[in-house]
Protein backbone atom coordinates (compact mmCIF):
# COMPACT_ATOMS: atom_id res chain seq x y z
CA UNK A 1 0.00 0.00 0.00
CA UNK A 2 1.20 3.46 -0.82
CA UNK A 3 0.30 6.57 1.10
CA UNK A 4 0.79 9.93 -0.52
CA UNK A 5 0.73 13.06 1.59
CA UNK A 6 -0.30 16.30 -0.09
CA UNK A 7 0.92 19.41 1.68
CA UNK A 8 -0.96 22.55 0.62
CA UNK A 9 0.33 25.95 1.69
CA UNK A 10 -0.93 29.48 1.07
CA UNK A 11 1.28 31.45 -1.32
CA UNK A 12 3.61 33.95 0.29
CA UNK A 13 1.93 36.92 -1.43
CA UNK A 14 -1.52 35.92 -0.13
CA UNK A 15 -2.69 36.97 3.31
CA UNK A 16 -2.68 33.79 5.41
CA UNK A 17 -5.43 34.69 7.86
CA UNK A 18 -5.10 31.48 9.91
CA UNK A 19 -1.36 31.95 10.23
CA UNK A 20 -1.79 35.59 11.22
CA UNK A 21 -4.42 34.77 13.85
CA UNK A 22 -2.29 31.92 15.25
CA UNK A 23 0.79 34.13 15.46
CA UNK A 24 -1.20 36.86 17.19
CA UNK A 25 -2.50 34.40 19.79
CA UNK A 26 1.02 33.04 20.35
CA UNK A 27 2.03 36.66 20.91
CA UNK A 28 -0.43 36.84 23.82
CA UNK A 29 1.60 33.96 25.34
CA UNK A 30 4.76 35.97 24.81
CA UNK A 31 5.95 33.60 22.11
CA UNK A 32 7.46 35.77 19.41
CA UNK A 33 7.87 34.35 15.92
CA UNK A 34 9.21 35.63 12.66
CA UNK A 35 6.31 34.07 10.75
CA UNK A 36 3.63 31.43 11.09
CA UNK A 37 1.80 29.93 8.14
CA UNK A 38 -1.10 27.48 8.24
CA UNK A 39 -1.82 25.06 5.42
CA UNK A 40 -3.53 21.70 4.91
CA UNK A 41 -2.34 18.13 4.79
CA UNK A 42 -4.26 15.49 2.84
CA UNK A 43 -3.47 11.75 2.92
CA UNK A 44 -4.32 9.64 -0.11
CA UNK A 45 -4.07 5.84 0.15
CA UNK A 46 -3.55 3.63 -2.89
CA UNK A 47 -3.98 -0.17 -2.84
CA UNK A 48 -2.54 -1.47 -6.10
CA UNK A 49 -0.66 1.38 -7.71
CA UNK A 50 3.11 1.53 -8.03
CA UNK A 51 4.87 4.45 -6.41
CA UNK A 52 5.02 6.30 -9.74
CA UNK A 53 1.35 5.68 -10.50
CA UNK A 54 0.32 6.81 -7.02
CA UNK A 55 2.35 9.99 -7.41
CA UNK A 56 0.94 10.83 -10.79
CA UNK A 57 -2.65 10.18 -9.62
CA UNK A 58 -2.07 12.32 -6.54
CA UNK A 59 -0.81 15.16 -8.68
CA UNK A 60 -3.94 14.85 -10.80
CA UNK A 61 -6.17 14.90 -7.68
CA UNK A 62 -4.33 17.90 -6.24
CA UNK A 63 -4.75 19.83 -9.46
CA UNK A 64 -8.40 18.83 -9.87
CA UNK A 65 -9.61 19.74 -6.39
CA UNK A 66 -7.11 20.05 -3.56
CA UNK A 67 -5.32 23.27 -4.43
CA UNK A 68 -5.95 26.52 -6.29
CA UNK A 69 -2.79 27.73 -8.03
CA UNK A 70 -3.81 31.39 -7.64
CA UNK A 71 -3.49 31.27 -3.87
CA UNK A 72 -1.78 27.99 -2.93
CA UNK A 73 1.14 25.69 -3.68
CA UNK A 74 1.38 21.95 -3.05
CA UNK A 75 4.04 19.32 -2.45
CA UNK A 76 3.74 15.54 -2.52
CA UNK A 77 5.48 13.03 -0.29
CA UNK A 78 5.32 9.24 -0.57
CA UNK A 79 5.31 6.69 2.21
CA UNK A 80 5.32 2.99 1.38
CA UNK A 81 3.32 0.97 3.88
CA UNK B 1 -37.16 28.68 -18.13
CA UNK B 2 -34.45 29.81 -15.69
CA UNK B 3 -32.39 27.04 -14.10
CA UNK B 4 -31.66 27.53 -10.39
CA UNK B 5 -28.80 25.29 -9.30
CA UNK B 6 -28.80 23.71 -5.85
CA UNK B 7 -25.96 21.97 -4.05
CA UNK B 8 -25.78 20.47 -0.57
CA UNK B 9 -25.53 23.60 1.55
CA UNK B 10 -27.04 26.12 -0.88
CA UNK B 11 -29.31 28.38 1.19
CA UNK B 12 -30.38 31.32 -0.98
CA UNK B 13 -32.27 29.08 -3.41
CA UNK B 14 -35.79 30.03 -2.28
CA UNK B 15 -34.93 33.74 -2.48
CA UNK B 16 -33.70 33.29 -6.05
CA UNK B 17 -36.83 31.32 -6.94
CA UNK B 18 -39.01 34.20 -5.69
CA UNK B 19 -36.83 36.79 -7.42
CA UNK B 20 -37.16 34.96 -10.76
CA UNK B 21 -40.92 34.58 -10.27
CA UNK B 22 -41.34 38.24 -9.41
CA UNK B 23 -39.54 39.18 -12.62
CA UNK B 24 -42.26 37.28 -14.50
CA UNK B 25 -40.07 34.32 -15.51
CA UNK B 26 -40.33 30.63 -14.70
CA UNK B 27 -37.71 29.11 -12.39
CA UNK B 28 -36.80 25.44 -12.42
CA UNK B 29 -34.59 23.56 -9.95
CA UNK B 30 -31.35 21.94 -11.04
CA UNK B 31 -29.88 19.45 -8.54
CA UNK B 32 -26.09 19.06 -8.26
CA UNK B 33 -26.25 15.52 -9.63
CA UNK B 34 -28.29 16.57 -12.68
CA UNK B 35 -26.98 16.99 -16.17
CA UNK B 36 -29.11 19.07 -18.51
CA UNK B 37 -29.44 20.22 -22.09
CA UNK B 38 -28.45 23.87 -22.34
CA UNK B 39 -31.13 24.41 -25.01
CA UNK B 40 -33.84 23.91 -22.36
CA UNK B 41 -32.77 26.99 -20.34
CA UNK B 42 -32.78 30.67 -21.24
CA UNK B 43 -30.40 31.32 -18.36
CA UNK B 44 -28.91 29.73 -15.24
CA UNK B 45 -28.50 31.18 -11.74
CA UNK B 46 -26.23 29.73 -9.05
CA UNK B 47 -27.48 31.00 -5.67
CA UNK B 48 -25.45 31.70 -2.56
CA UNK B 49 -24.97 29.62 0.54
CA UNK B 50 -22.31 27.29 1.88
CA UNK B 51 -22.05 24.48 -0.64
CA UNK B 52 -20.31 21.46 0.92
CA UNK B 53 -19.88 23.48 4.11
CA UNK B 54 -17.09 25.43 2.36
CA UNK B 55 -14.87 22.32 2.70
CA UNK B 56 -11.44 22.41 0.99
CA UNK B 57 -12.04 25.96 -0.36
CA UNK B 58 -15.28 27.87 -0.87
CA UNK B 59 -16.95 26.53 -4.01
CA UNK B 60 -14.17 24.02 -4.76
CA UNK B 61 -16.20 20.82 -4.39
CA UNK B 62 -19.38 22.22 -5.96
CA UNK B 63 -17.31 23.26 -8.99
CA UNK B 64 -16.56 19.59 -9.75
CA UNK B 65 -20.12 18.22 -9.65
CA UNK B 66 -22.05 16.80 -12.65
CA UNK B 67 -24.36 19.82 -12.91
CA UNK B 68 -21.33 22.09 -13.36
CA UNK B 69 -20.22 20.04 -16.40
CA UNK B 70 -23.56 21.02 -17.97
CA UNK B 71 -23.16 24.64 -16.79
CA UNK B 72 -19.73 24.74 -18.48
CA UNK B 73 -21.29 23.37 -21.66
CA UNK B 74 -24.11 25.97 -21.46
CA UNK B 75 -21.54 28.75 -20.94
CA UNK B 76 -19.72 27.62 -24.07
CA UNK B 77 -22.91 28.05 -26.10
CA UNK B 78 -23.56 31.55 -24.75
CA UNK B 79 -26.30 30.78 -22.20
CA UNK B 80 -26.33 33.61 -19.61
CA UNK B 81 -25.09 32.38 -16.22
CA UNK B 82 -25.03 34.37 -12.98
CA UNK B 83 -23.44 33.28 -9.70
CA UNK B 84 -24.25 35.14 -6.51
CA UNK B 85 -21.98 35.02 -3.44
CA UNK B 86 -21.17 31.30 -3.08
CA UNK B 87 -22.37 30.98 -6.68
CA UNK B 88 -19.68 33.48 -7.67
CA UNK B 89 -17.09 31.48 -5.72
CA UNK B 90 -18.22 28.30 -7.52
CA UNK B 91 -17.93 29.96 -10.96
CA UNK B 92 -14.36 31.09 -10.14
CA UNK B 93 -13.41 27.62 -8.90
CA UNK B 94 -14.92 26.02 -11.99
CA UNK B 95 -12.77 28.17 -14.25
CA UNK B 96 -15.75 29.97 -15.82
CA UNK B 97 -14.74 33.25 -14.21
CA UNK B 98 -11.23 34.55 -13.51
CA UNK B 99 -9.78 34.94 -10.03
CA UNK B 100 -10.70 33.50 -6.68
CA UNK B 101 -12.50 34.75 -3.54
CA UNK B 102 -10.42 34.57 -0.37
CA UNK B 103 -11.02 35.52 3.25
CA UNK B 104 -12.02 39.14 3.89
CA UNK B 105 -8.93 41.14 4.84
CA UNK B 106 -10.40 42.05 8.25
CA UNK B 107 -10.91 38.27 8.86
CA UNK B 108 -14.57 38.85 9.70
CA UNK B 109 -17.87 37.78 8.21
CA UNK B 110 -19.33 41.02 6.86
CA UNK B 111 -23.08 41.52 6.73
CA UNK B 112 -24.17 44.98 5.64
CA UNK B 113 -25.49 47.14 2.80
CA UNK B 114 -22.91 48.47 0.35
CA UNK B 115 -22.90 51.04 -2.42
CA UNK B 116 -21.82 49.75 -5.82
CA UNK B 117 -20.86 51.33 -9.08
CA UNK B 118 -21.63 49.61 -12.38
CA UNK B 119 -18.38 49.49 -14.33
CA UNK B 120 -18.99 47.58 -17.56
CA UNK B 121 -22.38 46.58 -18.87
CA UNK B 122 -23.53 42.94 -18.66
CA UNK B 123 -26.29 42.68 -21.24
CA UNK B 124 -27.42 39.28 -19.96
CA UNK B 125 -28.05 40.48 -16.41
CA UNK B 126 -29.61 43.92 -16.32
CA UNK B 127 -27.49 45.88 -18.79
CA UNK B 128 -25.62 48.98 -17.69
CA UNK B 129 -25.88 49.45 -13.95
CA UNK B 130 -25.49 52.93 -12.55
CA UNK B 131 -24.90 52.99 -8.83
CA UNK B 132 -26.89 50.63 -6.66
CA UNK B 133 -27.27 49.61 -3.02
CA UNK B 134 -27.20 45.91 -2.24
CA UNK B 135 -26.55 43.81 0.87
CA UNK B 136 -23.42 41.67 1.24
CA UNK B 137 -23.06 38.72 3.62
CA UNK B 138 -19.80 36.82 3.29
CA UNK B 139 -16.63 35.70 5.01
CA UNK B 140 -14.69 34.99 1.81
CA UNK B 141 -15.44 37.85 -0.56
CA UNK B 142 -12.01 39.30 -1.17
CA UNK B 143 -11.43 39.09 -4.91
CA UNK B 144 -7.87 38.02 -5.69
CA UNK B 145 -5.84 37.09 -8.73
CA UNK B 146 -2.29 37.54 -9.99
CA UNK B 147 -1.20 40.84 -11.48
CA UNK B 148 -1.24 39.67 -15.06
CA UNK B 149 -4.80 38.35 -14.90
CA UNK B 150 -6.00 41.46 -13.07
CA UNK B 151 -4.64 43.59 -15.88
CA UNK B 152 -6.36 41.35 -18.40
CA UNK B 153 -9.69 41.63 -16.54
CA UNK B 154 -9.42 45.42 -16.59
CA UNK B 155 -8.20 45.65 -20.20
CA UNK B 156 -10.93 43.35 -21.48
CA UNK B 157 -13.57 45.30 -19.56
CA UNK B 158 -14.61 42.31 -17.50
CA UNK B 159 -15.20 44.25 -14.28
CA UNK B 160 -18.96 44.30 -13.77
CA UNK B 161 -19.35 46.03 -10.40
CA UNK B 162 -17.06 47.85 -7.98
CA UNK B 163 -17.55 48.74 -4.33
CA UNK B 164 -17.60 52.48 -3.73
CA UNK B 165 -16.05 51.75 -0.34
CA UNK B 166 -14.09 48.49 -0.32
CA UNK B 167 -15.41 46.33 2.57
CA UNK B 168 -13.23 43.22 2.21
CA UNK B 169 -9.90 44.00 0.55
CA UNK B 170 -10.94 42.98 -2.98
CA UNK B 171 -8.36 43.94 -5.60
CA UNK B 172 -9.38 47.07 -7.52
CA UNK B 173 -12.58 47.21 -5.39
CA UNK B 174 -14.05 44.42 -7.53
CA UNK B 175 -17.51 43.22 -6.40
CA UNK B 176 -18.46 41.43 -9.61
CA UNK B 177 -16.74 40.18 -12.77
CA UNK B 178 -17.69 38.69 -16.13
CA UNK B 179 -15.99 36.25 -18.47
CA UNK B 180 -14.47 37.57 -21.67
CA UNK B 181 -17.62 36.76 -23.65
CA UNK B 182 -19.77 38.56 -20.99
CA UNK B 183 -22.37 35.77 -20.73
CA UNK B 184 -21.05 34.49 -17.38
CA UNK B 185 -21.12 36.91 -14.46
CA UNK B 186 -20.57 36.65 -10.73
CA UNK B 187 -21.08 39.06 -7.84
CA UNK B 188 -20.65 38.92 -4.08
CA UNK B 189 -23.64 41.19 -3.17
CA UNK B 190 -27.14 39.67 -3.01
CA UNK B 191 -29.56 41.32 -5.48
CA UNK B 192 -32.26 38.81 -4.49
CA UNK B 193 -32.31 40.34 -1.01
CA UNK B 194 -33.14 43.79 -2.39
CA UNK B 195 -36.19 43.40 -4.62
CA UNK B 196 -38.75 45.65 -2.93
CA UNK B 197 -38.59 48.76 -0.77
CA UNK B 198 -39.83 46.83 2.27
CA UNK B 199 -36.62 44.74 2.02
CA UNK B 200 -34.59 47.90 2.52
CA UNK B 201 -34.14 48.71 -1.15
CA UNK B 202 -35.21 47.57 -4.60
CA UNK B 203 -32.03 47.97 -6.65
CA UNK B 204 -31.64 44.19 -6.90
CA UNK B 205 -34.74 43.80 -9.06
CA UNK B 206 -32.97 44.96 -12.21
CA UNK B 207 -30.57 42.01 -12.04
CA UNK B 208 -33.37 39.54 -12.77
Amino acid sequence: MILVGVKIMPRKEVLDSQGRATMKTLGHHEIALNDCRVGKYVELKFDKETKEEALSKSKEIAELILFNPLVETFELEVKEL
Amino acid sequence: MIGVVRFLGTNCDQDIWKAVESSGKTPSWLWYQDQFNYKDYESIIIPGGFSYGDYVRTGALAAKTPVMDSVREAAKYGVPIMGICNGFQILCESGLLPGVLVKNNNLRFIDKWVELKGENSCESWGGKMQSCNLPIAHGEGCFFTHEEELKQIEDQQQVWLRYKENPNGSLNDIAGVMNKEKNVAGLMPHPERALFDWMGGSDGAKFF
